[in-house]
């Protein structure tokens, strides 16, 4: 079910202002693609791009094809709402519903969907996912307390469980582990290594050692200067980026000295 | 501050912290409140000495003398910043209790004068037959006036409140988004009776003139609630964190399904607070009601469609202008069952608004 993604030529703009120019790249299944670069040079952005979801932001918008297989998410009779159910996301503050049981959360996708579904099914799902995101286990005693109870890394699996029981094949994360301890960043970084079996991952971070440890791919985006829009610099195998990187610009950012 | 650093280094705190001893004095906990009780009884004695005993004079003097003594003593013992801090708790405090004073007063008095009528007997027979100066009939039919008409304008003016915020916050954008807000701030200023003779208008338009009823009045508390309403419930809603409304995106949810039962139930309770607060806004409004409902009307009448209706203020104020002795407890009383119909609508919501609140850890 993983899918590929092929992006070319895509300008990404909020308004007036090109905030990311012209990137290139393939998105391979079953992996796990990093991306890094300083902050405001349009990662993120190109991430939200990569599932319509920086159409959310008024004034956001993007040129260019993006094909999840060979489909062109962009295309004219594309829905979003299609898109987003096909490439999940999970952000940067973990963001459970706060009116929702830890159960009802994991449901969501499904409820908010009105799909219907009986109580086992439903009880499946939700032992599924919560299993598949390593949580089942601390959770199964309480799942209809407030998902908002948990710790930060606990909520933040919880999103990811809510985000792969609507079984998208892509899976977008961005920035996941900024905001938790070293202890709960390992728990989503395994639960990333084992998410690459069945999905295609993409992953915003600004720990290298993190990029380092969890990818397949990393892609290097920068800015062009100051006030210029980003670009993606450089992309390639994790392991020649950190070791062998082809541009100056990004040798410099992985040893550490700018950025 | 500036004795302390020219004083040879104290043993122990003194007052004012210096950079070579962190240290400062400190007044003891119960020293305010032991102070406030004294400057209270001391100065009741001395007035009472001078036989110029009066409650206002007493409070007055008591706070100056207690913010007099507090500054200098804590300037003394513990610095100056200390002592600003305490002179403006004595502020705060006071302001407080300078802004409840006229609650207390309002509620003392209405309960005060209200209870001497005040009972089931009032409470569930009308005034029909009632000669205005006799001792009998009580305020069921304004009770039942105010309930229904209330009842209808919020029916009215809920549905169109919260989806106008909800178009503004969630839909809306340039010029029409203006628009809507300059316009909703202009109704916000629409004087009570202005929304009245404007209902009477347009009923003398549609039905001829003498045929104003209950729902006419119904119809002009809803003017004056819908501003109200969308001014509340749009806070509300941008309260409500983009990060979920983007969480639910991200699950493939449409954007109305996310407003129904994301955005919408996340922020039901600051909804329902303002509702309250929006009824309890025109539950007392006299001036509309007495142009479209009537002063008239003695009966119970349920029908919003038939005829004149009662209310509670518009009761409380043709019972004052009757003048009688009988008449001002009759207003009083009522006085006192529409506070306390407005607590219960409280009351109520703050039940409603715990059962949909976000469930805490």
């Amino acid at each position: 079910m993983a899918k590929r993604i092929d992006v070319s030529g895509l300008h990404v703009y909020y308004g007036d202002f090109l905030a990311v120019e012209d990137v290139s790249m393939t998105i391979e299944p079953r992996s796990v693609t990093a991306f890094i670069g300083s902050s405001g040079c349009g990662k993120s952005t190109f991430l939200r791009t990569l599932n319509r979801m920086h159409e959310v932001t008024p004034g956001a918008r993007a040129q260019g094809k993006v094909l999840l297989d060979d489909l062109d998410i962009y295309g004219p009779d594309v829905d979003p709402v299609m898109v987003r159910s096909e490439v999940g996301m999970v952000f940067q503050k973990a963001n459970p519903f706060p009116t929702m049981s830890i159960y009802d959360n994991v449901i969501a996708g499904a409820r908010l969907n009105n799909r219907r579904m009986s109580k086992s099914e439903a009880d499946d799902l939700v032992e599924q996912s919560l299993r598949g995101a390593n949580l089942w286990e601390e959770v199964k005693d309480r799942l209809n307390k407030p998902g908002s109870g948990l710790s930060g890394g606990q909520q933040q699996r919880l999103c990811i469980a809510r985000a792969t029981a609507v079984k998208p094949s892509v899976l977008l994360m961005d920035e996941p582990c900024s905001a938790l301890d070293p202890i709960s960043t390992l728990a989503i970084e395994d639960l990333i290594h084992q998410l690459k079996e069945d999905y295609t991952i993409v992953i915003v971070t600004h720990n290298m050692q993190q990029a380092a440890r969890v990818s397949d791919r990393t892609a290097f985006f920068n800015l062009s200067a100051p006030g210029k829009p980003g670009k993606l610099v450089e992309m390639g195998e994790t392991n020649q980026i950190f070791t062998r990187p082809e541009k100056k610009e990004t040798e410099n950012y992985i040893t550490g000295r700018f950025g | 501050m500036s004795t302390t650093t020219t004083q040879p280094p104290a043993p122990g705190p003194g007052p004012g912290p210096t950079r070579s001893d962190l240290r400062h004095g400190s007044l003891p906990n119960r020293f305010p409140a032991a102070l406030l009780a004294s400057c209270a009884a001391v100065v009741a004695g001395v007035l009472l000495a001078f036989g110029a005993f009066g409650f206002l004079l007493w409070g007055l003097l008591t706070a100056v003398s207690y913010a007099v003594i507090v500054v200098t003593a804590s300037a003394r013992v513990e610095g100056g910043r200390k002592a600003t801090d305490r002179l403006v708790t004595a502020l705060v405090y006071g302001c407080f209790v300078l802004a409840m004073l006229p609650l207390a007063s309002v509620l003392w008095t209405v309960v005060g004068n209200g209870l001497a009528r005040f009972d089931g007997y009032f409470l569930t027979v009308s005034m029909n037959g009632v000669l205005p100066s006799m001792d009998a009939g009580g305020a069921y039919h304004a009770v039942v006036g105010t309930l229904a008409i209330t009842g209808m304008a919020t029916l009215i003016s809920v549905p169109i409140g919260v989806m106008t915020a909800v178009y503004l916050v969630e839909y809306a954008q340039g010029r029409m988004k203006r628009t809507i807000m300059f316009f909703v701030d202009v109704m916000t200023g629409i004087p009570s009776i202005v929304a009245g003779l404007f209902v009477v208008a347009l009923w003398i338009m549609l039905f001829g003139p003498g045929r104003t009823n209950g729902a006419a009045g119904a119809i002009a508390l809803a003017v004056l609630m819908v501003p109200v309403v969308v001014r509340s419930s749009e806070e509300m809603l941008r309260l409500v964190p983009q990060d979920l409304r983007e969480a639910s995106y991200a699950l493939g949810v449409p954007k109305w399904r996310t407003i129904t039962k994301v955005v919408l139930p996340t922020s039901a309770a600051g909804l329902t607070t303002g509702i309250m607060l929006a009824i309890a806004r025109v539950i007392g409004e006299t001036a509309p009601l007495i142009l479209t409902a009537g002063t008239s009307a003695v009966s119970i009448n349920w029908n919003l469609f038939d005829g004149q209706m009662m209310s509670l203020p518009v009761f409380i104020y043709s019972q004052v202008r009757m003048g009688g002795a009988v008449n001002y407890e009759r207003a009083w009383a009522a006085a006192l069952t529409l506070i306390l119909v407005v607590m219960l609508l409280f009351f109520l919501a703050r039940m409603i608004g715990r059962l949909f609140a976000p469930k805490a850890s």
